[in-house]
């Protein structure tokens, strides 16, 4: 079997189902209930998910390049992968070469990298040097870090500056239940604030595990979003993603978040049937991006809430990609700018 | 009707009409069944009715089990119902798992929240359902956050798997904290832990793998609550053996469900459809 990049190039529209078989599904449109023909063929099963993004861009005939002509159809941005060890357990594919390999055969063609180091270390200043370099070594410009920021550690604005400078990266990830502040202290307008004004995207995760299970010498509350409203509001030109966010803020709070600026989520703790379709009928689609979780989730399960619901082909595109891409400065991806 | 001998079938022990569109239990299933053919699902369990409550009467008993029992008829080739019971009301209980499974169409029974499954309570319970030879699915977490007043471990389960070694049993949910839950039944050979339920935390389905073997181990997804996808990826994601993915999606339920099956008179051969014989 091919890679799935090779596939996507060689399968124009689907005006006649040339996709590889791997990536055929039978139970067409308009099957009904109870056909059997929604059986699929057992070794194709197995091969769908790894080639789920190249399925949905040909399907979709998705193409971003409105939004960066350097991307391949059927791109794939995934906005919440990890690299390091998860502090309880290990998880296969938390190594960097490890990690670009799922990703690379998964179809995701440019990924967003946190470092679980940055949760707990406080060598933050370490953790995001090692984070920029595997990035940089591996995956040839599908990873691209972003190091983790701690406003109550004394002189954080260093450890900012050589995000932006010295690793030049395009953005931040925040853990702010875990370095233990809260989103309405002076600290976390600082620090938005700052990274608004390098330019840098800044990402928040709201949890990093489901609380009934947590470890008990680590138990550890969400975040409370419901500050970012009026923070959003004040600092101009802010880029927020929140991340592991789904369980913990929907409806009209998340309307509000969304409501107050360039606010994004993406998809990794969305739940329910069906779910994605739901969520783009809650929020425009506009703001929604394609997150995993990987690896400390199963990346498939996000991959297969695409298949789940049913999208447009625009809301495929933008979710998978577009979204994404319009939020990174042009021609990122194409390659490692870590020194 | 067979299915070609190369396709692969997957059945879901665990959804429920809740969580899901739509107003009558027909129509709620018929969404289900919408969303898991996007899939691939063949088979959906069927649990519990339109609105669930933690400790139901009698009478919410039988009224969430006409609601199973609507839904099922309506698509008896896509899905399966199991008998949701209160062992706080024994012989309500049973009167149910008689009218539903020995009178109807369910092939298994559905525990839940209402009391701790170490309960003598559940004695009379299982030993009716082993004489059915229904599979009892129970409900079980570990919650570092503090568990429902009658929602059990799966410590508790374990305790009442061991009263009665002719019944089978589903975990449900590898009792949430699944490194703790895999282990509290692990000596338990009548016991199968069920994926549904949690986040898709990567290792689960290794771990049940490993230390249980692929044939104890079932998908499900506890849909409309969760998304079928985001557990089915617990499975096609997961580092393990391809024919340990097709015992847990289709091969062990298969097996455990085939004497109840084959008392009613549905053959359970590899096909796409039950049949009546």
């Amino acid at each position: 079997m091919k890679a799935p990049r090779q596939q996507a190039r060689v399968h124009g529209p689907e005006t006649k189902d040339q996709r590889p078989r791997a990536l055929r599904w039978e139970h067409a449109p308009g099957n009904k209930l109870g056909d059997p023909k929604h059986c699929i063929a057992r070794r194709d099963f197995f091969r769908f998910a790894s080639g789920l993004a190249v399925l949905v861009g040909v399907r979709s005939g998705l193409s971003v390049s409105s939004a960066d002509s350097s991307h391949r159809p059927g791109a794939l941005v995934d906005v919440n992968v990890s690299i390091s060890h998860w502090p309880t357990r290990r998880v296969e594919f938390d190594e960097a070469p490890e990690l670009a390999k799922l990703l690379r055969s998964r179809g995701v063609s440019q990924a967003w990298v946190g470092s679980l180091d940055g949760m707990l270390h406080k060598d933050i200043a370490a953790a995001n040097a090692r984070l920029a370099r595997a990035c940089a070594q591996n995956g040839r410009g599908l990873l691209l870090p972003f190091g983790t920021i701690n406003p109550v550690l004394p002189d954080w604005r260093e450890e900012l500056r050589r995000c932006a400078e010295a690793h030049r990266m395009h953005g931040i990830r925040l853990y702010p239940n875990y370095h233990g502040y809260k989103l309405d202290d002076p600290a976390s307008a600082s620090l938005l604030r700052a990274a608004a004004e390098r330019g840098l995207i800044v990402q928040i995760a709201l949890a990093m595990e489901d609380e009934r299970m947590m470890h008990p010498l680590m138990r550890v509350a969400p975040v409370d979003p419901t500050p970012l409203v009026r923070l959003v509001r004040e600092i101009q030109g802010i880029r927020l993603v929140l991340i592991n966010a789904l369980r913990l803020v929907r409806g009209e709070p998340l309307g509000q978040l969304i409501r107050s600026g360039e606010v994004y989520v993406e998809i990794s703790t969305l739940d329910g049937v069906g779910c994605v379709e739901r969520l783009v009928t809650e929020i425009p689609v506009e703001r929604v991006l394609f997150g995993s979780n990987a690896p400390l989730f199963y990346f498939e399960s996000a991959a297969l809430k695409l298949r789940e619901s049913s999208l447009s082909p625009t809301q495929l595109a933008a979710l998978c990609a577009g979204n994404a891409i319009r939020l990174m400065p042009r021609g990122v991806g194409r390659g490692s700018r870590t020194p | 009707m067979s299915a070609a001998p190369d396709r692969m079938e997957i059945w879901d022990v665990h959804c429920h009409l809740s969580g899901v569109p739509g107003n009558t239990p027909e129509e709620r299933l018929e969404r289900l069944i919408g969303y898991a053919d996007r899939l691939g699902i063949q088979k959906l369990c069927i649990c519990m009715g339109m609105e669930w409550a933690y400790d139901p009467s009698p009478e919410k008993l039988r009224k969430d089990n006409d609601d199973v029992l609507r839904a099922i008829r309506r698509f008896p080739e896509r899905a399966f119902g199991f008998v949701y019971l209160n062992p706080k009301h024994t012989q309500a209980s049973i009167d149910e798992l008689n009218r539903c499974v020995a009178d109807g169409p369910m092939v298994g029974v559905k525990l839940w929240v209402a009391e701790k499954c170490n309960s003598p309570a559940l004695d009379p319970i299982v030993r009716r359902a082993a004489e059915l030879r229904a599979p009892i699915y129970q409900h079980t977490w570990l919650k570092i956050t503090g568990n429902l007043p009658g929602e059990s471990t799966p410590m508790d389960l374990a305790e009442l798997a061991r009263r009665h070694p002719d019944a089978q049993f589903i975990c449900g949910h590898s009792g949430g904290d699944w490194e703790v839950g895999i282990r509290a039944v692990r000596s338990c050979q009548n016991v199968y832990v069920e994926l549904s339920g949690g986040d898709p935390v990567a290792g689960v389905t290794e771990m049940a793998v490993r230390e249980l073997g692929a044939e104890r181990v079932l998908f499900g997804s506890d849909a409309g609550g969760r998304s079928f996808a985001s557990q089915l990826g617990k499975v096609t994601g997961a580092s393990v053996p391809e024919t340990a993915k097709r015992l847990i999606l289709v091969g062990n339920l298969r097996r455990l469900l085939r004497p109840i099956l084959t008392s009613k008179g549905f053959s359970t051969h590899r096909s796409t459809t039950i049949e009546h014989q």
